[in-house]
């Protein structure tokens, strides 16, 4: 009935959109070439209890496969897909279990300093060739931001090669899930990424409602999309304008950094926190949205909407910022399929993939939206498919706004306790998050599981910035701005 | 783009200044953190901030930047971010300190010449918040540095921040 490779590995299609099924090692290491042959996109991979876990998409199928590690051993699919390799390095050094025939065979997570670590040196990979040197940059850099290493080398002004060290963030937020009740645990993928605190959240309740067989009242469906717009609303305003300054173009950031405070302040006024953390909860939203909070959220719309076009007409007619973001780290087509990099990053390159269209989540299949997707894959390429979001996102806040007022408040429901398992892929302003939980018989969290968007959007600004002068990284890493804590987890 | 620079110039958006946390500003002086009269002249009311990410979520980040914008002006109070902890007169802390940060911070710290202050911003930073029980942070800021400041909040907003960062001026006049 239905055709592909997933389904078929899968069995029959099955109703849940991330059905999990075992498999053996023989067909785990057949996963390797057909990732690397693109007929499947790796959504994530990650262990727990003594196996491996893959989050598998093909087309409008997904899946989980896993494979018992036997002898804490499983085949390595880096070895065949590079986009897995960082993954593989993080689960060797958060379990233990050993990925056969990984080809990188360095920590990524862990720098030697957790209790019994033995510190040691981080080995960059060697890079030869006359008149090169190196340039090594953090982990605390110079800006307000997050820490990580960059190690450049190169050649005069041109990079030769950019390699990362991440992991400095890492506080261990998947471990400290295990055990807790579900409301706790979503407190802490609210803190998984601050940025994306309200993307978290939802994925977060999504899973854990598919676990206990509820569904949000309708009214909190319309909050959560509410809320999750006005955070790319926020983000997008706010990177724009800092990606201008990177380009020293300073009265740009200026005007984009007031109407990102706008949103914050219509959403404090809405929700009642500027990040609107710990707003959503399982079963639903923390609270209604208070009684002036929808004038407050109409009031921005039309402040954006007056406003916004005239900063749009500036980035775009003048010629000395666009000297700057025409042509400036490019990621090419074929690094963002190979990737499946989600986000602004894959859609300015042509990976035409939105996980609201494609997953359909909490709503979103009701309202109506563009997916905006470009082909040059430079600075200027991202800038804009962030500009068209902003257009989306007012468009979708509008549409969330009309649907409230005909439905009444409702706390949110409690979890059944009982025994299951759920995912979600949820487009944060960054890209797609994926979540898969386990919740055991007493209702608690038992094991959880998230991927920030970053892990496959890092490597790509590595291949990016190559051929690129030194003095372009600020902007580069700026259009990229992967997440450092949601990546370190 | 002329047009673009009047509207701002004629619309100011730059909001009062909050009080200096009064509390904040009679502990530090209880400490006994305010500086000889010879230094207070050379500071004067200016300060000069290295913020640092110890392994924070990123939310203190995000409200720490919005310091910046057109609404809270924070240079306007002699306070201005610096790159370089040689440069800096004030470490800002955020995150529950992983342990794979604790070095990068004590390095910066060691960096930064006397008089210095140590200021923990957000609840990580304070007590550690949701983090407390991780194995891999080594937990609240002043477990390793000598803190001179709090600020409470997940994250603290703007206020809160500009008002605990006055209240170290006010705390030396």
């Amino acid at each position: 009935m239905t055709e592909g490779v997933l389904p078929a590995l899968i069995g029959t299609a099955q109703p849940a959109r991330w059905p999990r099924v075992e498999v053996d090692a023989a067909t785990w290491e057949e996963l390797g070439d057909l990732l690397a042959a693109g007929t499947l996109d790796l959504v994530s991979l990650w262990a727990e209890d003594g196996a491996v876990h893959a989050a598998l998409r093909e087309g409008a199928a997904a899946a989980i496969l896993s494979v018992v590690a036997t002898g804490g051993r499983f085949p390595s699919l880096g070895r065949d897909h590079a986009p897995a390799l960082r993954l593989e390095r993080a689960i060797q050094d958060l379990t233990g279990l050993v990925a056969e025939g990984i080809p990188d065979l360095r920590p990524w997570l862990d720098h030697g300093r957790w209790a019994g670590g033995t510190g040691g040196v981080y080995e960059f990979l060697p890079v030869e060739g006359e008149g090169l040197h190196q340039i090594p940059v953090g982990p605390v850099h110079a800006g307000i931001i997050e820490p990580g290493h960059f190690r450049f080398t190169a050649h005069g002004e041109t990079v030769v090669r950019l390699e990362q060290r991440l992991g400095y963030t890492h506080k261990g937020t998947a471990g400290l899930m295990r055990g807790a009740a579900p409301l706790h645990a979503a407190r802490l993928a609210g803190r998984v990424s601050g940025d994306a605190t309200v993307a978290y959240a939802f994925a977060f309740a999504l899973a854990a409602e598919q676990a206990a067989g509820i569904e949000a009242p309708a009214r909190a469906q319309w909050l959560r999309i509410l809320m999750a717009e006005l955070e790319r609303l926020a983000n997008h305003l706010g990177d724009i304008g800092a990606i201008c300054n990177d380009a020293a173009f300073a009265v740009l950031f200026a005007h984009f950094g007031a109407l990102r405070e706008r949103v914050l302040r219509a959403s404090k006024a809405a929700f009642g926190h500027r990040l609107m953390m710990d707003a959503i909860v399982p079963g639903g939203v923390a609270h209604d949205i208070a009684p002036d909070g929808v004038a407050a959220v109409e009031a921005l719309l039309a402040t954006l909407h007056r406003q916004l076009p005239r900063l749009v007409k500036t980035y775009d007619e003048t010629n000395s910022l666009q000297d700057r973001t025409v042509g400036t780290g490019v990621v090419r087509a074929a690094w963002a399929r190979r990737f499946a990099a989600g986000g602004y990053i894959g859609r300015a390159a042509g990976r035409d993939f939105d996980a609201r269209r494609w997953g359909a989540y909490g709503g979103y299949d009701a309202l109506t939206f563009d997916v905006p997707v470009l082909e040059a894959g430079d600075v200027n390429a991202r800038v804009w498919v962030r500009i068209r979001e902003l257009e989306q996102s007012m468009a979708l806040i509008a549409q969330a706004l009309q649907r409230l007022p005909a439905l009444p408040w409702q706390s949110p429901l409690p979890l059944p306790a009982r025994e299951g398992e759920g995912a979600a892929l949820v487009e944060s302003f960054r890209g797609d998050v994926f979540l898969w939980l386990r919740l055991g018989a007493d209702g608690h969290v038992v094991a959880c599981h998230f991927r920030d968007p970053s892990w496959f959007q890092w490597p790509l600004l590595e291949a990016a910035i190559e051929n690129n002068i030194v003095a372009d990284f600020p902007l580069c890493n700026k259009s990229f701005n992967c997440a450092y804590s949601g990546h370190d987890g | 783009m002329s047009k673009l620079l009047w509207h701002g110039l004629l619309a100011p958006l730059t909001e009062p200044a909050p009080a200096a946390d009064e509390e904040a500003t009679a502990t530090l002086r209880a400490l006994g953190r305010e500086l000889g009269t010879a230094t207070r002249r050379r500071l004067g009311r200016s300060l000069a901030i290295r913020e640092l990410d110890a392994g924070s979520c990123n939310g203190c980040e995000l409200e720490i930047n919005a310091l910046g914008n057109a609404f809270y002006d924070l240079e306007r109070f002699g306070l201005r971010f610096v790159a370089s902890p040689r440069h800096a007169d004030v470490l800002l802390v955020t995150g529950p300190v992983t342990l794979n940060m604790r070095e990068a911070m004590e390095r910066t710290w060691l960096a930064m010449p006397a008089p210095k202050f140590v200021v923990a911003a957000g609840d990580c930073a304070i007590g550690c918040g949701l983090f407390a029980a991780s194995p891999v942070c080594v937990g609240a800021v002043d477990k390793v540095l000598p803190v001179d400041l709090r600020i409470a909040g997940c994250p603290p907003d703007p206020t809160a921040l500009l008002r605990g960062l006055l209240s170290l001026i006010a705390a030396n006049q």
